[in-house]
């Protein structure tokens, strides 16, 4: 936050969606919406707390499989084979990880825009400067992520896990629901973002919008990173 | 309700004019909005009341007839639901909207729309949650809704009937919309009081409601979530069949316990906290002097907030927990009465040798110290879990409940109503009405709740909805019976007094209090920028350091002269317009968007037995939510 505070001295922009510009005093300096998305994040914080721990009680309670990572075999003798799909999940953890340094190359290059490219410079400094590339790839990478989310929920239906099936299967697609739920918020968040850009073109003015939207993307990669941890990886 | 901002001679050139019904439903004005608040929460009130007065009748003597089973249960859930959310939370909402903003110095909230949406989604959960009672199917799983007891396997079916029923759905979806208001209002709040001070108002020299609403807002942000956690899970095992609360599939019964508690107990300063916040404006101001230990009020505020988190399980010592979380929580729940009697003390030493005027609304915050001292004691009685075991689902906690919550939260609000309500109105409440509705209400309020606690210690278990004679309960209910019955007439007497003074009370002036804080700077009821000119603050006492120099309210104030240009009870002459201060544009669109939510948990209703129908208009809420707030954020504030 430190590093916002020279741009806040002249009196952040309180921006109005418009676009108007109002110079509004505020106590810390900084804009008022800064200050709201870090309440909101701390409150989403105990929203995922409480269910992640719903979940980790809950853990090795079920009476019936499919059970996540040993195998289960029912009364009628068919075998259930450990339902997490570790190698895949991991390819799509990278994914959404790959996203948030997108996000990072999307607010730098708002914040770089207008500023004139040094002499000579390669293709890897001009691509920087293009905040739409930067906003798309965020955008794909959190679609993909969503992707392969629904091929996972998919098979483990095909599999024969449920909503109903058992608690794991309550536990695990309410958790992991919840976390997409927040993930597709973002990618509608990201495509406004890259609309706006498109129509009017997002300066540096504009960086608070794009730098609320990052700490939101943020947030809810940290919270994969904790659900992968805790559900996926330790057995 | 448009002509409620009743002019006088001098707010008359100062307000714009705005009447009219589309002026209330299009509002953004913070004081508009606590005004709309304070109305519908009293009207919920009322509604809890008469809640209360049947549950009374009813338990007046052994095996009356007066309602049946089922519906004494939908009445004792839905009293407790609706004082808690719909009555005191929205009561506290009131005063946040209408005072924070005044006390800080501020023209408007963060975010003035947020607040209209707020304000809106409240009423709309509420009447969600209110209105199946008419219909004989209101929510009657205690105010608790305790799972497994609220899972389709022991509330969906009727006897003698196949068929769901529907009372708890209410009740779930109708706590996750009230949820939205109260999360959105306390982001809202946080921002304001973090963002908005007027120069010099460091936190340190913030009036004391706006410290204990501050802490409140965190309470909100932080204990909303395990609840609606909980209800999530509860409204899919009952719409979708998923097995969070079925024991049969090896689901722990006290997971609902813990989620609700986690929130229920910080719930339980989320509703007093306000109100201690109320009675430290009203105890300086009448007894001349500043608040006794500002700093440690503060702190031990902040400290009964972070310790709220720590006590939840508390309330399920006779589950079985063993004797380690038993000791751990009890001595948790011991500690905080240490912050407490702080205040309490606090309190006393701020009267001790002042110069006391005993107007009702001293009289009321003076009741709040005395019956939440007792309403505290009994509370830490059953902090320990050898006595918590004999009193635990008995009357005992009932009296220990509603002496904290009747008398500390309801007194602290009733202090707050006639201190604050010529400032809100500019006109006083009538005194010697006052005095009645005081005198009535104390009364009342002891003779209801004190026999409680024996009935209570003589084992008689709450909830029930009949009880034998001769258990040694009959003279403790019918007093606690013919207490309810007075508290009606102290009511009647308060809504008398509240419709009357509104057109024929005595004019008050700007300070009719003589107070300290900048809210009593501007005139009553302030115009609709509050300030013409933002004042800049050397102390806690801005007004008295003006009025009353020698005082030296604040002597850790610096020495930053106030300036009397800051007192702005008589430069009300002005528009916002001619003054050039942006105001927000009136909009209906936190409206329509509040709207859109609530028809979507509609939808979410009727899925389970109509799934077309109701996936259509969960659909067409979700639709109106979206565009609604795609129409607000891309509309400009001012």
């Amino acid at each position: 936050m430190a590093s916002h505070a020279a741009a806040a001295s002249h009196g952040a922009v309180a921006g109005h969606d418009d676009g108007h510009v109002h110079h509004h005093h505020t106590t810390t300096g900084l804009d008022h919406r800064k200050i709201a998305i870090w309440a909101f994040i701390g409150s989403e914080c105990m929203l995922f707390a409480s269910l992640i721990s719903t979940y980790l009680i809950y853990k090795g309670k079920s009476l019936v499989g499919p059970f996540p990572h040993t195998e289960y075999v029912d009364a009628a003798g068919k075998v259930f084979k450990p339902i997490l799909d570790i190698p895949v999940t991991s390819a799509s953890t990278f994914v959404l990880l790959m996203s948030s340094l997108a996000m990072v190359l999307a607010l730098q290059a708002v914040q770089l825009k207008g500023q004139p490219l040094p002499a000579g410079a390669g293709w890897w400094t001009r691509a920087q400067r293009s905040s739409q590339l930067w906003l798309g790839v965020t955008a794909l990478l959190g679609a993909m992520f969503l992707g392969f989310q629904a091929y996972e929920f998919t098979s483990f239906v095909r599999e024969g896990l449920t909503l109903k099936t058992n608690l794991f299967g309550s536990t695990f697609f309410t958790l992991t629901g919840f976390h997409g739920a927040h993930v597709t918020v973002g990618v509608l968040w990201l495509m406004s973002l890259l609309w706006i850009d498109r129509t009017r073109g997002l300066t540096p003015k504009d960086e608070l919008v794009v730098d609320i939207c990052a700490l939101y993307w943020h947030f809810v990669d940290v919270v994969w990173i904790a659900i992968f941890t805790l559900i996926y990886l330790i057995q | 309700m448009a002509t409620l901002a009743t002019p006088t001679p001098a707010a008359v050139a100062g307000s714009d004019a705005k009447s009219g019904l589309w002026s209330w439903l299009a509002t953004t004005d913070h004081k508009r909005i606590g005004t709309l608040y304070l109305w519908t929460a009293l009207a919920f009130f009322l509604i809890g009341g008469l809640e209360a007065v049947m549950i009374r009748t009813q338990l007046a003597r052994p095996n009356m007839g007066f309602v049946s089973a089922e519906t004494y249960n939908q009445l004792f859930t839905m009293h407790g639901t609706t004082m808690v959310f719909l009555a005191v939370m929205p009561l506290s909402a009131a005063f946040f909207n209408f005072l924070i903003p005044l006390q800080i110095g501020a023209r408007d909230v963060a975010f003035p729309r947020l607040n209209a949406f707020s304000y809106w989604v409240y009423l709309f959960g509420g009447i969600l949650i209110t209105l199946p009672i008419l219909f004989q199917a209101a929510p009657d799983g205690g105010w608790f809704g305790y799972a497994p007891l609220s899972t389709p396997a022991y509330s969906g079916v009727a006897p003698g009937s196949s068929e769901l029923k529907m009372n708890m759905d209410f009740w779930v979806a109708g706590l996750q919309v009230l949820g939205v208001s109260s999360l959105a209002a306390a982001f809202n709040f946080i921002t304001t009081i973090i963002n908005m001070r007027a120069p010099g108002m460091t936190l340190m020299r913030m009036p004391m409601f706006t410290w204990m609403s501050f802490v409140v807002q965190f309470l909100l942000i932080l204990a909303f979530p395990p609840i609606t956690v909980a209800l999530v899970f509860l409204m899919m095992d009952r719409v979708f069949g998923t097995t969070f609360y079925q024991v049969a599939a090896g689901a722990d019964p006290l997971l609902w316990q813990h989620l609700f508690w986690v929130f229920g107990h910080p719930e339980v300063y989320i509703l007093i906290l306000p109100a201690f916040g109320l009675v430290s404006e009203v105890l300086p101001t009448f007894s001349k002097k500043p608040l006794f230990g500002y700093n440690v009020m503060v702190y031990s505020g902040i400290m009964i907030g972070f310790l709220g988190f720590g006590v939840w399980a508390h309330h399920m010592f006779s589950v079985g927990m063993g004797a380690v979380a038993d000791s751990i929580f009890s001595l948790m729940t011991m500690l905080i009465a240490i912050p407490t009697g702080v205040k309490i003390f606090n309190w006393i030493a701020t009267m001790w040798s002042g110069e006391i005027r005993f107007t009702v609304p001293m009289k009321f915050a003076i009741a709040l110290i005395a019956m939440f001292t007792i309403g505290g004691i009994s509370g830490v009685m059953h902090s320990s879990p050898p006595a918590d075991l004999q009193q635990t689902d008995t009357y005992f906690v009932v009296a220990h409940f509603h002496y904290v919550l009747f008398g500390g939260s309801i007194m602290g609000i009733f202090a707050g109503i006639y201190f604050y309500y010529p400032k809100i109105t500019g006109r006083f409440l009538d005194e010697r009405l006052g005095n009645a509705h005081f005198w009535l209400n104390f009364i009342g309020m002891n003779l209801t709740f004190f026999p409680m606690h024996f009935s209570g210690l003589l084992g008689m278990p709450r909830r029930i909805y009949t009880y034998d004679a001769g258990q040694g309960w009959d003279l403790f209910n019918l007093l606690a019976t013919y207490g309810t019955y007075l508290l009606v007439v102290a009511t009647a007497v308060f809504v008398w007094n509240f419709v009357r003074s509104r057109t024929r009370g005595a004019v008050a002036g700007g300070d009719p209090w003589h107070a300290a804080t900048l809210e009593w700077s501007i005139p009553s009821p302030p115009p609709e920028y509050n300030f013409a000119k933002i004042p800049t603050i050397g102390s806690r006492y801005p007004l008295w350091d003006l009025k009353e120099p020698t005082w030296n309210a604040d002597p850790s104030g610096h020495a930053v002269p106030s300036d009397p240009s800051d007192l702005q009870e008589e430069t009300a002459s002005h528009t916002a317009k001619a003054l050039g201060i942006p105001m927000p544009y009136p909009t209906a669109k936190p409206l329509f968007t509040a709207i859109g939510l609530v028809v979507m948990f509609g939808g979410l209703l009727l899925f389970r037995d109509h799934h077309a129908v109701g996936l259509a208009i969960l659909l067409t809420g979700a639709a109106m939510l979206i565009g609604g707030l795609y129409a607000w954020l891309t509309s400009p504030l001012e």
